[in-house]
């Protein structure tokens, strides 16, 4: 491993949140959370088809780095890329509409849980190709760079991308032409349903950023606060012209590839011992131990998110389907 | 009256690129050695010293990841033309075409535009082989989504570069580099062709061809030949490939009730097979032959000089065929 790889840990990092800023780390997590497990419901039931990537045991990847993201700020997401899309401001109600396949949805349901794409609030899509979002988010760098306006663009991919020479690709340009992009890779150790050191060469996936000359970094993705820490640092060298940034967030997939899939690849001790350090748990007990929320707050919390899911699903589920006339618009711009 | 103008193909498209980079900010250019070294054809040259670094960017051989990028850029308010240095090299950016490109307006239902002009060099001639000679515009012309436009003169392409830099989804732009030296009429100043237009490029009432590209060329030729045997050939060139001009084909076709489809690219499961047969569907009745379809040969791109000139129909291969079919031989 690299002598100039850093480690981060809460202990370490730079700004803490606001009390206010922290509950609402808090929200997001909870909320991709809930939607998360009731997706996993919704499926069980028959109420969506094809398949779907969910991303509970992530989730403070996402919201550490999109809670600093303004608007006008671009990510690109992957398959599992819920969290995503939510972090970054996506309306629950519509983001539920599109993965259950209703009109509503961002895409008209023509998409689906793959294909969610918000222009409003700067996310670039989720997608079906392993890697495929990488050169977008970089893509929204270099426009964001001629712009001159300290914009910046992040790409969301799992360990799975670490193989896609389109990473590579895309790193190397991101470097030589100093992109305001962040790399964040979302190790949860497997690409579907295989191990990551199966199919990986190298020390530890930060080889990948450090050998373009890429500022990288390897963090606990378990810990929103971590995230959030690293990512201030590689936002702020974007911003300043400084370039892109790779982050490692090693973390954990509570569920399978998609739902359904009996994760006969887990090892179930492991898959404990990642249990343990739930993000949202560890988060609430570091809010009730720094008395920035009390037990009871957080329990209210979960409650009025509770409520916000159940409506999204009722609205969803009222919602027609696209019509036949909706096949074949917007083929053209 | 000022005397006609005339430019060489490769200056035409010149043309439309400094016009569209000096109209409007947002238009950048990518590619492989297409900065100070102004292209391996000359066909950017100049534009790297007018507009600079920022806009004229040079990309490593990474052809996958690059385009990726220019499509993102696409997304966020870019005006990117790409450029792939050969035509067989757009096998390398399919992916980002098929998968992103193409499919981004439809999944964000219309929240999302990719206004990008995928520009690339195909072609047969100079021995180049089997990897750096094909016309593979019938890959994305399966692909819906994507605009197709393959301009055989040098005031369409000036013309048509500069309608698929304004059009706001993505277009593919097919240069025979072989007509990169071709000089003729080209107008001056803002100059735009429709996308989706067809042009008669010589009339005609016994047979028609259709021709793509370089290939107008060679049916102009053997018009001109199957004259000499009093066969009137229409010559028509539809130009853009998606969206066809299937209304100006079949007004021809009804009129001279035989048609041959001549294009440079394979002619298995090629765009020859697609045109003949949106033909005998709107004609079927009006056909006094069956249409018949030449392309190149159905091989490897041979390196060898005495195997290259056989892929591809000559004017006098072309005019026998398209006489036998009048002569009811065929």
């Amino acid at each position: 491993m690299s002598t100039s790889l850093q480690t981060t840990t809460a202990a370490s990092a730079q700004s803490l949140p606001s009390v206010q800023e922290a509950l609402r780390l808090l929200y997001l997590m909870q909320l991709i959370r809930t939607f998360e497990e009731q997706v996993r419901t919704l499926y069980s039931g028959g109420m969506i088809a094809g398949l779907v990537h969910l991303c509970a045991g992530q989730e403070a990847v996402a919201v550490g780095v999109c809670s600093l993201l303004g608007a006008d700020d671009m990510i690109a997401s992957n398959h599992r890329g819920h969290g995503h899309c939510l972090a970054k401001g996506a309306d629950v109600a519509r983001l539920m509409a599109e993965v259950l396949g209703r009109r509503t949805g961002y895409g008209l349901g023509r998409g689906g849980t793959l294909h969610i794409f918000d222009a409003a609030n700067g996310n670039l899509g989720t997608t079906g190709i392993v890697g495929g979002g990488i050169p977008l988010a970089a893509g929204a760098a270099l426009s964001a760079k001629r712009r001159g306006r300290r914009q910046v663009a992040v790409s969301f991919f799992g360990d799975g991308a670490l193989n896609q020479g389109l990473l590579f690709e895309v790193l190397n340009m991101a470097a030589i032409w100093r992109l305001p992009v962040l790399f964040v890779c979302e190790n949860n150790g497997f690409g579907e349903f295989t191990a990551i050191e199966d199919v990986t060469a190298g020390a530890d996936p930060i080889a990948r950023g450090l050998t373009f000359g890429i500022a990288s970094e390897i963090v606990d993705g378990m810990d929103v606060l971590a995230v959030r820490a690293a990512a201030q640092r590689a936002l702020a060298r974007a911003r300043d012209g400084g370039g892109p940034t790779f982050l490692v967030c090693n973390t954990y997939r509570f569920g399978g590839h998609h739902v359904g899939d009996k994760q006969d690849y887990k090892d179930d001790n492991d898959a404990k011992a990642w249990r343990l350090k739930d993000p949202i748990e560890r988060f609430s007990r570091w809010l009730q131990d720094s008395g920035m929320a009390t037990a009871s707050a957080i329990a209210a919390l979960k409650n009025d998110i509770d409520e916000q899911l159940r409506a999204a699903i009722d609205r969803a589920k009222a919602a027609p389907f696209a019509a036949a006339d909706d096949l074949g618009i917007h083929l053209h711009a | 009256m000022p005397s006609p103008r005339t430019a060489t193909y490769r200056a035409a498209v010149l043309e439309a690129l400094f016009s569209e980079m000096h109209l409007d900010d947002s238009v950048i250019l990518m590619g492989e050695d297409i900065g100070a070294a102004g292209g391996v054809f000359k066909q950017t040259e100049g534009l790297f010293a007018q507009f600079g670094g920022e806009r004229v960017i040079d990309t490593p051989i990474s052809e996958a990841g690059a385009f990726g990028i220019a499509v993102g850029a696409a997304m966020t308010g870019q005006r990117p033309v790409f450029e792939v240095m050969f035509g067989d090299f757009i096998t390398l950016i399919m992916d980002q075409l098929v998968n992103q490109a193409a499919k981004i307006n439809y999944m964000s239902a219309g929240q999302f535009n990719v206004p990008l002009v995928l520009r690339t060099a195909v072609g047969i001639g100079g021995n180049l082989g089997p990897q750096h000679s094909q016309s593979l515009h019938a890959w994305p012309v399966h692909i819906p989504g994507l605009k197709v436009v393959m301009p055989s003169t040098p005031a369409d392409a000036k013309g048509l570069m500069a309608a698929a830099i304004r059009d706001d989804g993505p277009v593919v732009f097919f240069e025979d580099r072989m007509l990169y030296n071709l000089r003729d009429e080209v107008p001056d100043g803002d100059y735009v062709v429709p996308i989706g237009r067809a042009e008669i490029k010589r009339a005609g009432h016994d047979v028609t061809i259709i021709a793509t590209g370089r290939m107008v060329h060679i049916a102009l030729a053997a018009a001109e030949l199957l004259a000499k045997e009093q066969i009137s050939a229409e010559v028509i060139d539809p130009r853009s490939l998606v969206p066809l001009d299937v209304d100006s084909l079949v007004a021809s076709v009804k009129k001279t009730s035989r048609a041959v489809v001549v294009d440079g690219g394979y002619r298995q499961y090629g765009v020859t097979g697609e045109i003949a047969s949106t033909i005998t569907e709107h004609v079927f009745d009006w056909l006094d032959a069956p249409v018949l379809r030449v392309g190149a040969a159905d091989v490897p791109i041979p390196f060898s000089k005495s195997l290259e000139p056989l892929v591809l129909p000559d004017a006098r291969r072309l005019a026998g065929d398209a006489a036998a079919l009048v002569r009811g031989l065929r």
